[in-house]
């Protein structure tokens, strides 16, 4: 399993891996807001940490078929079936993969970017707080959303409408625990929804997902 | 260690294509299935290999014994050639990497991107993962496509070294590698019998 971590992380960092393409999509998202909404710092650094969140999700969003749709292009989806590791350990690698590459230069970029969005001070630790906490079930759904799509030619708009709306749950309630924290208001409830359906999810759907993939590699 | 197919009935794509397919695959021992495309010889191959469950029948003694080889090599063309098998040789338990390497000629090219051999060297490469699997029974779909005749030959070598340390084989392949000790199965015989298809694969 390590072995199979370690290979991911390297593909990823190597040319055409995709390690970054999340982070510049952020990036390009929190760059331009600012521009769109116009000179209204006030109106700016209220809608700061829902934009964070929503820049944190497409982001996630556009690097999920990369997940599992190589592997089953170059044949190694096959040969890891065929392997000694159980198909819940493989997704749960490459969901932890995707997070490692993709949710924690986010949750680490996230701070600086607010500064373009002028975010109120006390939002800051929030927000990396709650990115922290919902990135992971980010990475865990959109495994299982492609697992369901594995093997479908372009199947990545089929995968965005059955990924988003299972997102919204953990972007409302991610984007709660930042909002409240930045209006200094108490976050313990919403922060502990969003880590229960982080958890929740981790605990769940690795089984949904290695169930779907056994059924796709048919 | 023995692999026992008995009964054996397969469907691509929701059409039965095999029905009634048994053989014993013993230890040392070869078996070629043969047959005119679209047969089935790769579905029973996956069937054996586990990757799909079969309609009908048992594939007995194949848990955790199988190294399978299909048509795509499973290889990542930005990771090189000992990167690539290493990987494979720990997913499978394993740390060496050299015999395998040596036995398929590919010494030369270790350091050298996946992504930047010749067709025929890649396949050398998918080939020489089985060795570093440890698993006795090789499956092996279409093993020699795009291989010349001096890496057949290689390949022939390492199928004899590991029938001889007591593994065994099973392939589907159209050209004669030149291993006498192997038996041939012709699967024209077990081809299904049409029939109107029992339920819709489409949604199981």
């Amino acid at each position: 399993m390590r072995a199979l971590l370690i290979r991911d992380l390297m593909l990823a960092i190597r040319a055409g891996g995709g390690f970054g393409l999340g982070l510049a999509f952020f990036l390009i998202v929190t760059v331009l807001v600012p521009f769109g909404v116009g000179p209204q710092t006030e109106l700016l650094s209220r809608i700061a940490p829902g934009i964070l969140w929503i820049g944190a999700l497409l982001a996630c969003l556009l690097s999920l078929d990369r997940i599992l749709a190589l592997d089953w292009e170059d044949g190694s989806l096959d040969l890891l079936a065929t392997a000694p590791l159980p198909m819940e350990g493989i997704v749960t690698i490459k969901a932890l993969a995707h997070w490692i590459t993709t949710g924690l230069p986010l949750v680490l970029a996230a701070p600086v970017l607010g500064v373009l969005l002028s975010l109120p001070i006390p939002a800051y630790q929030w927000v990396v707080i709650s990115l922290a906490v919902g990135t992971p079930a980010l990475s865990v759904i959109g495994t299982f959303g492609a697992a369901l799509t594995v093997g479908i030619k372009r199947g990545g708009l089929l995968m965005s409408l059955l990924v988003l709306p299972l997102y919204v749950p953990t972007l409302i309630f991610g984007a709660e625990v930042a909002r409240r924290g930045a209006e200094g208001l108490t976050v313990q409830s919403p922060l502990l929804l969003l880590a229960g359906i982080s958890f929740g999810v981790m605990a769940l759907l690795p089984f949904a997902s290695a169930a779907v993939l056994r059924i796709n590699l048919r | 260690m023995i692999l026992s197919v008995r009964d054996l009935a397969v469907t691509r794509g929701g059409l039965a294509i095999l029905e009634g397919v048994s053989f014993d695959l013993a230890a040392g021992e070869a078996l070629v299935l043969r047959g005119p495309n679209g047969i089935g010889k790769t579905t029973l191959l996956r069937s054996v290999a586990g990757l799909q469950p079969p309609e009908q029948g048992t594939v007995t003694g194949a848990e955790d014994q199988i190294a399978y080889a299909g048509h795509s090599d499973g290889l990542k063309a930005m990771l090189s050639v000992t990167e690539n098998l290493r990987f494979w040789a720990s997913v499978f338990g394993l740390t060496d990497i050299e015999s395998a390497l040596v036995a398929f000629d590919l010494t030369e090219l270790r350091s050298r991107m996946a992504g930047a051999l010749s067709a025929g060297q890649k396949r050398r490469l998918g080939l020489a993962r089985l060795m570093v699997t440890g698993r006795p029974i090789w499956v092996l779909d279409e093993p020699t496509v795009s291989l010349d005749a001096a890496s057949v030959a290689l390949f022939a070598e390492a199928v004899r070294t590991h029938l001889q340390q007591g593994g065994s084989a099973l392939m589907a392949t159209h050209i004669d590698l030149g291993l006498e000790e192997a038996r041939v199965l012709d699967l024209t015989p077990f081809k299904a019998a049409p029939r109107a298809r029992q339920m819709d694969e489409a949604f199981l």
